[in-house]
């Protein structure tokens, strides 16, 4: 059982650490730093409730080894926006009524700003199948189609108003 | 779920990758994008006692068109194919595979060599592959390799690949005036493994008669598949409605698709006639264009 | 319509307020079981057997406890010491805790590895080395009461076959009777397949023992705290954990939807473990342990509808066979083992009806939960309402005009049903007329006829159902004797804000924001000056907690009636202030005034600061309320579902175009969150009706045991729901409220069901069982075109 040292940045802070060949970085994220809001739906890569952004792509951190991340820049749902504050996408979930009992919702929205970034202006077509690797199974996904496409509208007033 | 124990070994070139995996031996596994393998190991159903990481490995992760040949390196993510200007506009039937394959998380870490190193008929890029005629290159103890798809997949998850074998490139004939491909799959929901697939790649010429056909079977079968009786119903012909559905009808015979949860046998050879024909048509439409 | 009697900034009923609850999910801090650490912490993992039917010979933990890490390996042998391998079920069943000789299903526990973290736990379970003697398992239920069938519950006295219970309602002979002579008899075998709730959140708990205060904390996703402190304490008094010793925190819970109200084996071995080791003990279900262990549905009916050749409903006759798996562990009220089934009535106005059913055993994972639907409404709903659609379809009706012929008028409520339910009220003509207006019936049909004519398959499909919700009038229903009632308690502070708190447990319904409501409702303070609690037993009123949309309908009310005894005691102290006599106050939103000078009053932060500073002389101080709320009946929410779909009769693939949703959940607490609600509902009801099922082999084998086959949908199978509704207020509930979450979920299915068989009807296809997946109808196609 190899032990291996990993450096890595995470929500802007350096942290080091030894960590078995094995350890999943979703273990890693929510038992050694104790940030819990990344979450654990399936253990089969298929529901999306452990997406973080690393090197800024989402992807699903319990099919995913901590070794491997060294070196790495990653965002989790407790990085999205400075305390207190809330992103585009966090607000819009909260206008739109996009969360029922909250377990999907960071991988929703972790997941959701990689889509808006390579598609900023995406269909109702498109943001569906933007977040098909992302499974909620309380709200129907009306108000999460409609709260991505309101952080969408939001983000790019706020693009145009900055050129 | 959790994987066993293993060691894990980071590489950063071809060379070190199969040094180590030489000296390691049968135990050690490459993982590339770790997508199909990471997933296995976790329900123990795969139990490397080493793991060797090759993502690391610099200059494995491009695509261009080199002479007559499209070049795409093995650790190309399906994410890095999906978004790139060239296959969009040349090569369509890439878009069409990967829109339907897992999910863009999913995409943004599973790479094209790892897709096709993993021999497995429910993998999508493997029809492509057969239908497009693609050569895997890959580096190992014994210098560099071009295999033709046709002798790449051996059996359920194996190839001709030796153990310490790299699959480092995946060559394929350059798009030309009067060729088109295409691809779909039946499945269950979206992200689902194929209930069945279909790549068809169609060059015509001048006069649309067919010089070149390749159509290959997504998890019909216990090895990925390509449809040769098909294949020469069409080559050298002006291709007719007849046709396709002769060969719709080849490949509901040849297909070897099981009954299990995702269908009956007849159901998924019914299937397998009907998106042939549906993508011979749409090969042929984009070719025509 | 509904008017709202409060400004937004009180944000009483009727108003979509924003939620309260969002920002800590919003922002990754929410607290869910997973997350709570606590010193010492250790994790446990259960080892489950990979047959469904074998004798144990032999459990080896030697290998195991070889690991270093691993503190210990508690078999069936382990808790028969302190008499804890069985527990009852909600239903006076018995269930193992750990095996001692045979094991019933496949994934049952075996025994569980503690460990000093989670990696270690696992290894240590993969080391235990136990030796089994398989026998042959008895999948199927049809089989179970065959003479051969083995006996599967020796262990249970006076218990000679398979056979669990047998329950009937109604008058057989009369019925008989009615359907033999009957102009129009149609009859059908109907399945409800097991399916799972698969919440996001699979189920789990930390539970912590200290051995010097003998406290007992366990965090637990349950949706129903107090009643499983009560449990604990009745099952486990014997080693001396007593009921105020026992602390039971549901803190946030990503889902339930049913799921979390049993009591799961593991949950009492991680009790015992933390008992003995004396550190707490965390364990979370991994998502195949979750999907393959309960279930909801898996009733086989065999119906017969009888009526007279003009399409009036005459006679409904529904037998059925259950499947219960090894035990019976339906979490139903104690009275109504096969809940509340006898609904399967309908909607509609007949004399005669006669329901029973045989719950048998098989060797399958018990469960029997009551998935998102009051106990059992689902699979009466789906009865009924394919059996319309099949009568509709037998004497060439339309199903609109053939609901429109058997609906109970608006005027004949209370409506006494023929299986002795007493239906609150319903408009549901009006229901139906809005849902056909909405999704533009007519052209559907001109459209359909069109397409007919080309030989494509479009179909139309109705669901008009009656739910039966809010448990429940104590004189009928308990759970394990527990009187199903709810309370609210409420305490409002010197500056006028409130804290109140539930025997309820939100599990994403959003209770933080419509309780706030109700009482602004009631009290006039803001709803953002009321903190909700509920969850921890040492802090919340007792109450039997959140499942078959019972949390309106009853701690809604009970939190009304609490805030009424607040303004009855508040009217007294107004008086006082205002130096009037009591019965010259007035009371309107949020203040009290001298009848006829209205510049005269007192709002309800002063009287609450009176309460603690200006006491009225004799009057006991403080601002406080408590009710234990018994609901006089049920409530019967109901709607009217139009599902239109396109089926591609060459792959079978099935194309639903449009969904509308038209729901009565009569007064409205808050349209967003119910709308949203009813948006999650649909999903969770074309999730069965077209994708999941749990699929056993003949070994008793589950073969789709992980979400990569257990099919959840996905945004992109899930449609854009199109919602509306009725309001026919509750005339018994103190609010109006009915109670909304499960109706989509109930009819959801048969709408999309009766769609698709109606595009199949030109075909010859009269039923086809859910899933409706476009294999089966492929197979259906085929076995069609081979019989024409
Ligand atoms: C939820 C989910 C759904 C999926 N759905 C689909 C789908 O619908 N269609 C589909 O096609 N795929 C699907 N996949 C698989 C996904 O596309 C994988 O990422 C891909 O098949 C493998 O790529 P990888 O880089 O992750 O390979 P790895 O997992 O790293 O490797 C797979 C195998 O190939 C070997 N290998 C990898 N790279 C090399 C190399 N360069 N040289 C030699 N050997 C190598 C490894 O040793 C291993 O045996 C799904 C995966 C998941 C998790
Ligand atoms: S837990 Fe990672 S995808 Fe479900
Ligand atoms: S809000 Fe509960 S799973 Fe999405």
């Amino acid at each position: 059982m190899g032990k291996h040292n990993v450096t890595m940045t995470i929500n802007g802070e350096s942290v080091t650490a030894e960590v078995d060949s094995r350890l999943l970085l979703v273990h890693f994220i929510r038992e050694n730093l104790d940030l819990t809001g990344t979450h654990i739906g399936c253990d089969t890569s298929n529901c999306g409730a452990c997406t973080i952004m690393l090197d800024g792509k989402s992807i699903k951190s319990c099919t995913y080894l901590t070794v491997r991340a060294d070196g790495a820049n990653i965002t989790t749902i407790e990085g999205v926006a400075a305390e207190g504050t809330n992103s585009h996408l966090q607000q819009a979930f909260h206008d739109q009524h996009g969360l029922h009992c909250g377990f999907c919702t960071p991988g929703m929205i972790i997941r959701s700003m990689d889509l808006l970034k390579t598609n900023p202006n995406p269909t109702e077509e498109e943001i569906r199948w933007g977040i098909s690797g992302n499974l909620c199974r309380c709200t129907g996904y009306n108000n999460i189609v409609k709260s991505v496409q309101q952080a969408a509208t939001e983000m790019a007033k706020e693009k145009e108003a900055s050129v | 779920m959790i994987p066993a124990n293993f060691n894990y070994h980071k590489v950063t070139s071809v060379k070190e990758a199969i040094a180590l995996s030489t000296e390691l031996g049968e135990e050690a596994k490459y993982m590339s994008g770790g997508h199909s393998l990471l997933p296995m190991m976790k329900l123990r159903f795969a139990t490397p006692e080493h793991i060797i990481d090759i993502s690391k490995i610099e200059g494995l992760s491009y695509i261009k068109e080199d002479g007559d040949m499209l070049k795409i390196g093995a650790m190309t993510t399906q994410t890095e194919m999906e978004h790139n200007d060239l296959l969009k506009e040349n090569y369509p039937i890439m878009g069409d595979a990967i829109w339907l394959t897992a999910d863009p998380s999913v995409r943004n870490v599973g790479t094209l060599g790892g897709n096709i190193a993993h021999g497995d008929a429910a993998n999508d890029q493997p029809a492509l592959m057969l239908a497009m005629r693609a050569t895997v290159v890959a580096e190992g103890a014994d210098g560099t390799k071009s295999i033709p798809i046709d002798e790449f997949f051996h059996g359920f998850y194996m190839t001709a690949l030796e153990p310490s074998d790299v699959l480092t490139e995946i060559q394929i004939p350059k798009a030309k005036k009067g060729s088109g491909g295409a691809y779909v799959k039946i499945e269950r929901k979206v992200g689902d493994y194929a209930t069945a697939g279909v790549a068809v790649h169609v060059e015509l010429d001048d006069n649309g008669v067919c010089q070149q056909i390749g159509i290959g079977l997504t998890n019909v079968s216990a090895v990925p598949m390509r449809l040769e009786r098909g294949e020469e119903v069409l080559r050298g012909q002006t291709i007719t409605d007849e046709l396709i559905a002769q060969v719709g009808k080849i490949a509901s015979e040849d297909c070897e698709p099981e009954s299990d949860l995702r269908g009956s046998e007849a159901y998924k050879r019914s299937v397998v006639d009907t998106i042939t024909k549906r993508m011979l048509n749409k090969a042929l439409e984009r070719a025509r264009q | 319509m509904f008017k709202c009697k409060t400004s937004p900034e009180v944000g009483g009923m009727g108003h979509s307020v924003k939620r309260k609850e969002d920002a800590r999910f919003l922002h990754g801090k929410g607290n869910y079981v997973d997350d709570v650490k606590l010193p010492g912490q250790l994790m446990m993992v259960m080892v489950r057997s990979p047959y469904a039917y074998a004798k144990i010979k032999s459990i080896n933990k030697e290998k195991a406890l070889a690991i270093p890490g691993v503190l210990a390996v508690i078999t069936g042998y382990d808790l028969k010491e302190f008499n804890l391998h069985w527990m009852p079920t909600l239903l006076s069943d018995t269930q193992m805790v750990l095996p001692t000789d045979t094991v019933m299903h496949q994934s049952q526990e075996v025994c569980a590895v503690i460990a000093t973290d989670r990696y270690i736990a696992v290894d240590g379970a993969e080391a235990v080395e136990v030796d089994y003697e398989p026998m042959k398992a008895l999948v199927d239920p049809y089989k179970a009461l065959d003479d051969d069938a083995p006996l599967l519950r020796p262990d249970k006295e006076g218990q000679e076959d398979n056979q669990i219970y047998h329950w009937e309602k109604g008058d057989r002979a009369k019925t008989d009777d009615v359907i033999a002579k009957a102009d129009v008899v149609v009859k059908e075998r109907v399945y409800l397949p097991r399916i799972h709730v698969a919440s996001i959140e699979t189920c789990g708990c930390n539970a912590s023992y200290d051995k010097d205060t003998k406290k007992l904390t366990v965090y637990l996703t349950t949706q129903a705290p107090h009643a499983i402190r009560t449990i604990v304490a009745l099952v486990a008094g014997h080693v001396g954990l007593s009921e105020e010793k026992i602390r039971v925190i549901a803190p946030d819970i990503g889902g339930g939807f049913g799921g979390k109200v049993p009591v799961y084996p593991a949950y009492v071995v991680a009790i015992a473990a933390t008992f003995l080791i004396g550190k707490p003990v965390k364990w979370i279900e991994d998502r195949s342990e979750n999907l393959v262990n309960g279930f909801a549905r898996d009733y086989h009916m065999d119906c017969e509808l009888a009526a007279t050749k003009d399409g009036k409903i005459q006679a409904f006759k529904v037998s059925t066979l259950a499947d219960h798996g090894y035990t019976d562990s339906s979490a139903n009220p104690s009275k109504f083992p096969t809940g509340m089934f006898s609904i399967c009535t309908g909607s509609y106005d007949y004399e005669h009806a006669f329901a029973e059913l045989d719950a048998v055993y098989t060797n399958k994972a018990p469960g029997g939960v009551a998935y998102r639907c009051s106990f059992r409404v689902t699979e009466a709903v789906h009865a009924i309402e394919r059996m319309v659609d099949k009568l509709a379809a037998e004497i060439k009706m339309d199903p609109a005009e053939i609901r429109f012929k058997n609906f109970i008028k608006k005027e004949q409520f209370p409506y006494a049903s023929p299986l002795g339910w007493n239906y609150d009220s319903g408009d549901y003509k009006q229901t139906l007329e809005k849902a056909m207006e909405m999704i533009g019936y007519d052209d559907y049909k001109k459209e359909q006829a069109e397409k007919r004519a080309q030989g494509k398959l479009m179909g139309i499909g109705i669901c008009t159902f009656t739910e039966v919700v809010g448990a429940g009038p104590s004189k009928d229903f308990d759970i394990l004797g527990i009187a199903m009632f709810d309370s609210a308690e409420i305490r409002v502070h010197p500056t006028g804000k409130a804290l109140a708190r539930f025997g309820t447990k939100s599990q994403g319904q959003g209770h933080e924001t419509t309780y706030a409501q109700i009482l602004a409702e009631e009290l006039g303070i803001p709803y953002t000056d009321i903190e909700i609690d509920e969850g921890d037993t040492d802090t919340a009123p007792y109450g039997l907690g959140t499942y078959a949309s019972r949390s309106t309908p009853t701690a809604g009310a009970a939190a009304a009636m609490a805030a009424r005894k607040l303004k009855d005691k508040g009217r007294k102290i107004a008086a006082h202030l205002l130096e009037v006599s009591e019965e010259d106050i007035e009371w309107e939103v949020g203040k009290y005034f001298v009848k006829g000078a209205p510049e005269k009053s007192k709002t309800i932060q002063d009287v609450a600061f009176a309460a603690y500073t200006n006491i009225p002389p004799g009057m006991e101080p403080g601002f406080e309320a408590t009710h234990y709320y018994d609901p006089p009946n049920l409530t019967f929410p109901n709607g009217a579902y139009i599902c239109v779909v396109e089926v591609e009769e060459e792959t079978g693939a099935i194309d639903v175009k449009r969904f509308v949703a038209i729901d009565d959940c009569g007064n409205v607490i808050n349209p967003m969150i119910v709308e949203g609600q009813v948006h999650g509902g649909l999903t969770q009801g074309i999730a069965p009706a077209m994708y999941e099922g749990i699929v056993y082999d003949d070994e008793g084998n589950v073969l789709n045991g992980t979400l990569m086959d257990y099919l959840v949908p996905t945004a992109v199978e899930s449609p854009h729901w199109e919602t509306g509704h009725t309001i026919t207020p509750s005339p018994h509930h103190p609010l109006g409220a009915k109670g909304v979450a499960e109706s989509p979920t109930v009819g959801a299915p048969p709408a999309i069901a009766n769609a698709i068989i109606d595009a199949l009807y030109p075909l010859g296809i009269k039923h086809l069982d859910i899933p409706i997946t476009p294999d089966k109808v492929w197979d259906a196609i085929q076995v069609a075109k081979a019989k024409a």
